[in-house]
């Protein structure tokens, strides 16, 4: 775990080797986990296999922070948190899903493949983060890999489910994206700021896709 | 209540944001000028995170529909109350029907406008102020416009002598040729070139056109470079972190910024000089000077002290003005 400065009162930590690691990734969870019970701390952020941390300025030293980020990195090791399992619905291809049929040149394979292998696996919100309820998935089968556009679009309708890179997603909100659109999700919506629990995905969770 | 008479789509309700939502994906938001926000709700008799307006949109106009105080903080605007002129910093108690008038200030971009009791809109996630970008919180989750009535918070009305009450000695803003900010290395300080670290905090930065709630566009006259090319896993970001893109001309964060990001960050100005920053306009010219953590959370921690003992000094000045 490297600890770098990230503000006055902050911390950024990175635990990162390389490319992002779903097992870091679960220990990170565990970490803010144990760290949302410790004093001092006011915000607690995890990313991709890194951890921003915001402590109070007025009640916290720096020294004393650094012994509790190492003691709770040492803690996450043992920690393990039940994940939650959401199965979501998604109408693949047609006006809800454009890029099937570019996603399926660029990978080589039929539209109907694709489709399969996007619903083949579990995947992971790794963090929440980019805008409200935008959540990180991982776990896309490398096939599926495609750089995101050159040129991103102006607007792309909320619920899309995409794929940018490494990750997937289902879009919280209709704004620009960069990202291949797949096909539509039938879910609630997946941020609402009236809400008590305001995010649809969690970090932690594992999702399905399955056809609508 | 209130009624707005000025249309202003960057007059927002802001209060200190939301930072509980972040990891939600929300942005922090609240004002951008944090201790103009706090002394403006001292001065109203506020806790010092009540809602208030952020005015960057004039000449701004209110009128009073109710008997209340207000206070005035923030860039130092020419405001008159029914024709009536009085300084920066400073509280007032308006009478039911009075309109307020805001001038544009010569030094700075964002006033604060706080009323007695608070904007009294409903909390969302967690904070009153307004998220343009998500839409929701503050008044109807947009801008100020004309005819909008804003309701205020109960509060308990105190009489003030004619002519207000207010502070004196708070420091003026810099020139906005001669601005200097302190700047805590980032985490890849050290993954810029040599060459890269000389300019930081040697040549100036102009704050562009591209300046909003959102980042600071800088743009200085050669770029900040690293020693290869970065490829970072996305991380939260707080507001001023200095993020620096491939191109070499950095951004800086402001409070409405996306949660989390990939550039290089070369440093993080921290506050007191963050509310400075937020009230330069495009057009400024920035210098640098790197501090260590331990210098810039010593100036945070003296500011917060010195901010909460104006908070226990002007109510009771305000009592013994009642007394004599």
């Amino acid at each position: 775990m490297r600890i770098h400065c990230a503000g006055a009162n902050a911390f950024l930590l990175d635990m990162s080797e390389g490319t992002f690691q779903d097992t870091i990734q679960v220990r990170i969870w565990g970490m803010a986990h144990v760290l949302q019970a410790a004093q001092g701390i006011t915000m607690l952020t995890p990313g991709a296999n890194n951890l921003l941390v915001v402590f109070d300025p007025q009640i916290t030293e720096i020294q004393s922070i650094h012994r509790l980020l190492k003691q709770a990195w040492d803690q996450a090791a043992s920690i393990s948190i039940t994940p939650r399992e959401l199965v979501v619905s998604v109408v693949y291809g047609g006006d809800g899903g454009e890029d099937l049929a570019h996603v399926a040149q660029q990978t080589r394979l039929s539209e109907t493949e694709v489709v399969r292998l996007h619903t083949s696996c579990a995947y992971r919100v790794a963090m929440i983060g980019y805008s409200p309820g935008f959540g990180y998935l991982t776990g896309l089968p490398p096939q599926l890999h495609v750089p995101r556009r050159d040129r991103p679009r102006l607007s792309v309708e909320r619920k899309s489910v995409c794929l940018g890179g490494e990750f997937t997603c289902v879009m919280p909100q209709t704004t620009p994206s960069g990202w291949h659109i797949l096909g539509k999700a039938q879910c609630p919506p997946l941020f609402d700021p009236t809400a008590q629990k305001p995010c649809f995905l969690q970090a932690g969770d594992i999702v399905r896709f399955v056809r609508a | 209540m209130l009624e707005i008479l000025s249309d202003g789509p960057f007059n927002t309700v802001q209060d200190l944001g939301r930072p509980s939502a972040v990891p939600w994906g929300v942005c922090a938001g609240g004002a951008m000028d944090r201790e103009s926000l706090i002394r403006a709700n001292i001065l109203a008799g506020n806790t010092v995170g009540a809602a208030a307006m952020e005015i960057m949109f004039f000449p701004f106009k209110v009128r009073f529909l109710e008997n209340c105080v207000f206070a005035v903080a923030g860039a130092p605007a020419r405001a008159t109350l029914d024709g009536t002129s009085f300084p920066p910093d400073w509280s007032m108690q308006a009478e039911a029907g009075q309109v307020l008038i805001l001038q544009a200030p010569e030094k700075g971009v964002r006033s604060y406008l706080a009323v007695a009791g608070g904007i009294d809109v409903p909390v969302v996630l967690g904070g009153r102020g307004t998220d343009v970008k998500g839409g929701f919180g503050g008044f109807k989750g947009r801008g100020l416009q004309k005819g909008d009535r804003l309701p205020c918070g109960h509060a308990e009305l105190h009489a003030l002598p004619d002519g207000g009450v207010g502070l004196s000695g708070i420091a003026a803003l810099p020139d906005k040729d001669n601005v200097v900010l302190g700047l805590i290395p980032g985490p890849e300080y050290e993954a810029f070139t040599q060459e890269a670290h000389s300019l930081l905090v040697t040549q100036h930065w102009t704050i562009t056109p591209h300046a909003n709630r959102v980042g600071f566009r800088l743009e200085g006259q050669s770029p900040l470079l690293t020693r290869q090319s970065l490829s970072l896993l996305s991380h939260g970001v707080l507001p001023g972190t200095v993020q620096v893109p491939p191109a070499g001309q950095p951004i800086i964060q402001m409070a409405d910024a996306n949660t989390c990001g990939g550039y290089p960050k070369i440093g993080i100005i921290a506050e007191p000089d963050l509310s400075v920053l937020a009230q330069m306009p495009p057009g400024s010219r920035i210098r640098f000077k790197l501090v260590t953590q331990e210098h810039a959370l010593a100036r945070m921690r003296a500011r917060t002290e010195a901010l909460q003992s104006l908070a226990e000094q002007v109510p009771a000045f305000k009592k013994h003005l009642l007394a004599s």
